[in-house]
């Protein structure tokens, strides 16, 4: 099956609708599908013996910028026996702060693979995927502010006592030398080390 | 002592005589967080052998005199650096090991998840730059190491030092010797 016969199963299967849009003048065409009806079209994917795509190569997350105010992620299908690729997009709402997050169905039930992908979306791109099994950070640690590959990321100025950013470096931190008393030698090296009464 | 019976007198400092034994037994505390790691293993391996300097890795910060920070210090792994810091007994040292655990090195601007330098979270004695530092810097910076300690005293132990300096910087009241204790 090429792309155009693909999406014409998905159109035949569960209607015209389900697709936004399609691209094909690229090097890799995809389909941008309606993001609540994501799951099904994943499912009869997955389950059919026309399509039979059983691997989930790679899910992408991509923050499009405050200006255009979208966020897409985007699937890489791929059928072992039958040697077929897809690629399917979904695009949602972007957030601001103080905002929910866009969430995006979770597809971990179909493809395992995609639990620890959709975790690390979550963490540093801050995509909720509903019905994900285990929804937490990945990689940032559990109590980490923010999300970093956001377009508007900030760096938060502390994290448990610990500057983070990197600014006046020399002046805040690095080595200044030690005191000299530190390790100085005794100013008298081989003077009476014995305590004297007063 | 030779063998003609008439026998000999060492005399030395317990200052000398202790700082020799510690500085010719230092012995790292055996844990590695990047790539640095794999230059320090060579280092300890037989081509480079720092078991001539008594350095010999040990498996416990309990057992161990130096910390040698090998590799990218992430805010995550910050927390143990410091813990396993912490858990080392007095005297102790830190050797800071390539660009990363310097200063951040190549994520000092875009990496959010680097700590800029390993001494915003611990004390830091010698810095051994390089990107990973070949085993020939890290043996230099254990040869700075041993001057470090080659210069110490009893009299004045680091550790009560440095505790005096800080009580000093945060202007509180700086204990006598007798109520440190």
């Amino acid at each position: 099956m090429n792309f155009e016969e693909i999406r014409d199963f998905i159109v035949d299967t569960f209607g015209a609708g389900v697709i936004l849009e399609t691209k094909t003048d690229n090097l890799q065409p995809y389909l941008v599908l309606q993001a609540e009806r994501l799951p099904e079209v994943c499912l009869q994917l997955h389950d059919n013996a026309l399509t039979y795509f059983d691997f989930l190569s790679c899910i992408t997350g991509i923050d499009n910028g405050p200006e255009a105010g979208t966020m897409e992620v985007a699937y890489n299908l791929y059928s072992i026996p039958y040697n077929h690729h897809l690629m399917l997009k979904v695009r949602v709402p972007r957030n601001t702060a103080g905002e929910p997050m866009p969430a995006v169905p979770t597809l971990s039930h179909i493809w395992r693979t995609a639990d620890w992908h959709e975790r690390e979306i979550f963490d540093l791109l801050g995509i909720y995927f509903t019905d994900h099994p285990d929804m937490r950070r990945i990689l940032c640690a559990a109590d980490w502010e923010g999300h970093p590959l956001r377009k508007d990321y900030k760096l938060q100025d502390y994290y448990h006592g610990i500057k983070v950013p990197y600014d006046q470096h020399n002046e805040n931190s690095g080595f200044r030398g030690e005191p000299v008393n530190l390790t100085a030698k005794p100013d008298n090296e081989f003077g009476d080390k014995r305590e004297k009464p007063e | 002592m030779d063998k003609t019976g008439e026998g000999g007198v060492v005399i030395t400092k317990l200052d000398d005589l202790l700082n020799w034994a510690r500085l010719t037994s230092l012995f790292p505390m055996g844990f590695g967080l990047a790539c640095c790691a794999i230059e320090m293993m060579g280092a300890y391996a037989s081509g480079y052998d720092l078991d001539r300097f008594g350095i010999i890795p040990r498996a416990s910060p309990r057992q161990s005199d130096v910390m040698i920070v090998a590799g990218t210090v992430t805010f995550k792994m910050a927390d143990r650096v410091r813990r396993l810091y912490e858990q080392m007994p007095e005297p102790r040292y830190v050797i800071s090991m390539g660009s990363c655990s310097n200063c951040g090195g190549p994520y000092w601007e875009h990496g959010y998840h680097v700590v800029k330098g390993v001494d915003r979270v611990i004390p830091v004695d010698v810095y051994v730059p390089g990107c990973p530092p070949r085993p020939e810097a890290l043996i230099g910076g254990f040869l700075k190491l041993q001057e470090i300690i080659r210069k110490e005293t009893i009299r004045a132990p680091r550790a009560v030092q440095q505790i005096m300096a800080k009580r000093a910087q945060q202007g509180q009241p700086v204990a006598d010797a007798d109520s440190l204790s």
